[in-house]
């Protein structure tokens, strides 16, 4: 009982990040024997995948090409590569996992994770696009102190990459050791090698393309699995549900909403460092810079919310059908006991579900999906972590300017490759450490530092340079305090008996602050420069509407 | 040569008409969505028993799935909704600012 609660636990922790694949979810799984169905579709994949960034190769030839396509993807294309940044491993497995042990409690979760979405369009979207060229720091920058305010932000976006980073490298290794059978050094370097090569030859149009195949795949492995587990019921939901209730040991209660939405205070912070982090994901928001203009930014985001409102719903149905076609089969359980623990642990349902219904080549399709889903992410953040470092740091601050194409390209690979090196290094000197706690980070932080700024220098004339440094300082020092002193780190890291503070997510409490201390410095700064970030509001804002001199930073 | 593009695209008031409805439609659409998700959470933490109440007299399916679902589709709809008129009667007056203002 105790350890099925520590599970659950585990598995919210998980879900925090979109796509984070927390190692404590799987914890120290054991090692499967090779499954070579998985691991010949992965290289399937694989040889894809590069035949694309062959091809994207021969088209990345500026720095325009190189960090977002030159502008030229279309925002359906760039719709399904969101919805890709969203349908990660986290969310197969992880709510499809919650479904199965706690019943609606799964879903109303992928619902604060959905709402995000339309929001971020109605209010982001089109000024994103309208006002952003490479990075989100070009935006946080546009009329604020280019020295200050670009490092700050190419800082927040670095901080947050490198977490995310780990976390991924982390949960890849433990992820194929447990689905393919191979070792987890050994797949951590693979994954570092092909995110290396994906970036620096292919940039972002591999990037992006690896991540629409990976999509398609994920939406097509889904809608098949739910076919396939509903055909057994003939294709009632209703009498699934019915069966599960009858063999679920908690009843007719995984009908309503139960203990894991008890505390709302913990939910409403959850939710909004979900929505508002997902909003300051430098990776996420580079996708807005790669279509030509704000009408297809917009038709993006359409197509996103469509694939990621769809395939949450498929994924929250399939583990209230593994409940009965899983949690019945002792085939699944360790030692054959469906009173016991799942072999795999927690979060595999949803592949014991594949196999039950798919058999082993099923199951080695969607392994061969999980892993590709890995990949395209952490491609995304390299690219993203590449592109403040090149175009941000080394471009924009350090030679203010100055830097010609080929420098700046030739800085942006040696970063990717920097990038490679150091997600290896740490996702090996990881393995064994309980890494839930760097997802309430990336969040936090993105929450609380890189949305505050991004969403005020579009809205609020009043922000001055001074006020979006301080305001992002409180933001992040607060947001990493109180993950500090919050249950992962306070008593899973560091051995205390209770955690200082109760909650999971911190951005409750650390984006009211960034955005008050944000404020308060904006509105008593009466220095020259707070003259001149106020002055630039008009034309920013102007631009920021209808998209005038923004055509001209994708067209090349 | 933005700079003085501004300034006339600013002195237009059809510009000022634009970006009052289109920013009065976005905040309408943020809040239908907002408001009706944590107006289910409000459901989910104080009221559990109403989530509870089943589809129809003797389904095991409780209404929960449906307002979920609801909640999902609702909001994508918006989303098109928000999409169509951006995209259709919003960028037609854009245009013609934009036409105004280079002209």
């Amino acid at each position: 009982m105790k350890a099925r609660k520590h599970l659950l636990g585990a598995t919210l922790l998980t879900l925090m990040g979109a796509a984070a694949y927390a190692a404590d979810a799987i914890g120290a799984v054991q090692k499967q024997p090779l499954n070579m169905t998985a691991i010949g579709m992965f290289f399937v994949f694989v040889v894809a995948t590069m035949g694309i960034t062959y091809w994207a190769a021969s088209r990345t030839k500026s720095t325009a090409d190189f960090y977002t396509a030159g502008g030229g993807i279309t925002g359906f294309q760039n719709g399904l590569a969101i919805a890709g940044d969203y349908m990660s491993a986290a969310t197969l497995l992880g709510l499809s996992a919650m479904t199965f042990s706690k019943g609606l409690d799964g879903f109303i979760y992928a619902i604060g994770f959905f709402v995000g979405w339309p929001v971020i369009l109605f209010l982001m979207a089109e000024r994103l696009r309208n006002l952003g060229k490479f990075t989100f720091a070009d935006i946080a920058s546009y009329r604020l102190d280019q020295g200050t305010i670009r490092s700050f932000a190419a800082f927040g976006s670095l901080t947050v990459v490198c977490f995310y980073l780990i976390v991924q490298m982390v949960g890849a290794g433990q992820l194929i050791k447990l689905l393919f059978g191979l070792d987890y050094t050994t797949a951590v370097i693979v994954v570092g090698v092909l995110m290396v090569i994906y970036v620096t030859f292919g940039g972002m149009i591999a990037t992006t393309w690896v991540q629409i195949i990976k999509a398609c795949l994920m939406l097509f492995g889904g809608t098949v699995l739910l076919f396939l587990a509903l055909s057994q019921f003939g294709f009632s939901l209703e009498t699934a549900a019915q069966k599960a209730v009858e063999v679920h040991k908690d009843g007719a209660k995984i009908m309503g909403p139960g203990s894991l939405l008890a505390d709302p205070v913990n939910a409403v912070s959850l939710s909004l460092g979900l929505v508002f982090g997902t909003a300051g994901l430098p990776h996420i928001m580079m996708r807005f810079f790669t279509v030509p203009n704000a009408k297809e930014a917009r038709k993006s985001v359409f197509v996103a919310s469509g694939c990621i409102g769809y395939f949450f719903m498929v994924v929250c149905a399939l583990g209230l059908m593994a409940i009965v076609i899983v949690g019945q089969n002792p085939e699944f359980f360790e030692g054959g006991n469906t009173a016991g623990k799942l072999i795999g642990g927690g979060n595999m349902p949803v592949m014991h579900l594949a196999k039950a219904v798919g058999g082993n080549l099923f199951l080695g399709f969607m392994s061969a999906v999980a892993f590709a889903t890995i990949l395209a992410v952490v491609s995304g953040l390299a690219l993203a972590g590449a592109s403040a470092i090149a175009h941000d740091i080394y471009a924009r601050v350090l030679r203010k300017g100055s830097a010609t194409e080929t420098q700046e390209m030739r800085i942006s690979k040696l970063a990717t490759v920097a990038l490679g090196v150091v997600a290896v290094l740490l996702g090996i000197l990881f393995e064994k450490q309980n890494i839930a706690f760097l997802v309430g980070l990336t969040f936090g932080i993105a929450a609380s530092t890189n949305f505050p700024i991004l969403i005020l220098s579009m809205y609020w004339k009043g922000l001055t340079t001074r006020g979006a440094l301080l305001g992002g300082l409180v933001g992040l020092i607060s947001a990493v305090t109180l993950v500090v002193l919050s249950k992962a780190v306070w008593v899973v890291v560091l051995g205390n008996a209770a955690p200082v503070f109760p909650y999971e997510q911190p951005a409750l409490f650390s984006m009211p602050l960034a955005f008050f201390f944000t404020w308060l410095f904006s509105v008593t700064d009466s220095s020259a420069r707070a003259k001149t970030d106020k002055a630039g509001f008009e034309d920013q804002y102007v631009r920021s509407q209808t998209g005038i001199g923004a055509a001209a930073a994708s067209a090349h | 040569m933005s700079a003085e593009i501004y300034k006339k695209v600013r002195a237009n008031p059809r510009f000022s008409e634009l970006e009052g409805k289109r920013s009065r439609f976005a905040y309408l659409l943020s809040a239908i969505v907002l408001i009706t998700y944590y107006a289910m959470m409000m459901l989910v933490a104080f009221a559990p028993e109403v989530m509870r109440t089943p589809v129809s007299a003797g389904s095991t399916l409780t209404i929960g799935v449906p307002i979920g679902a609801a909640i999902i589709i609702g909001s994508w709809l918006l989303t098109g909704w928000f999409v169509s008129r951006s995209n259709g009667e919003f960028d037609r007056l854009n245009n013609e600012i934009i036409q105004e203002a280079t002209k």
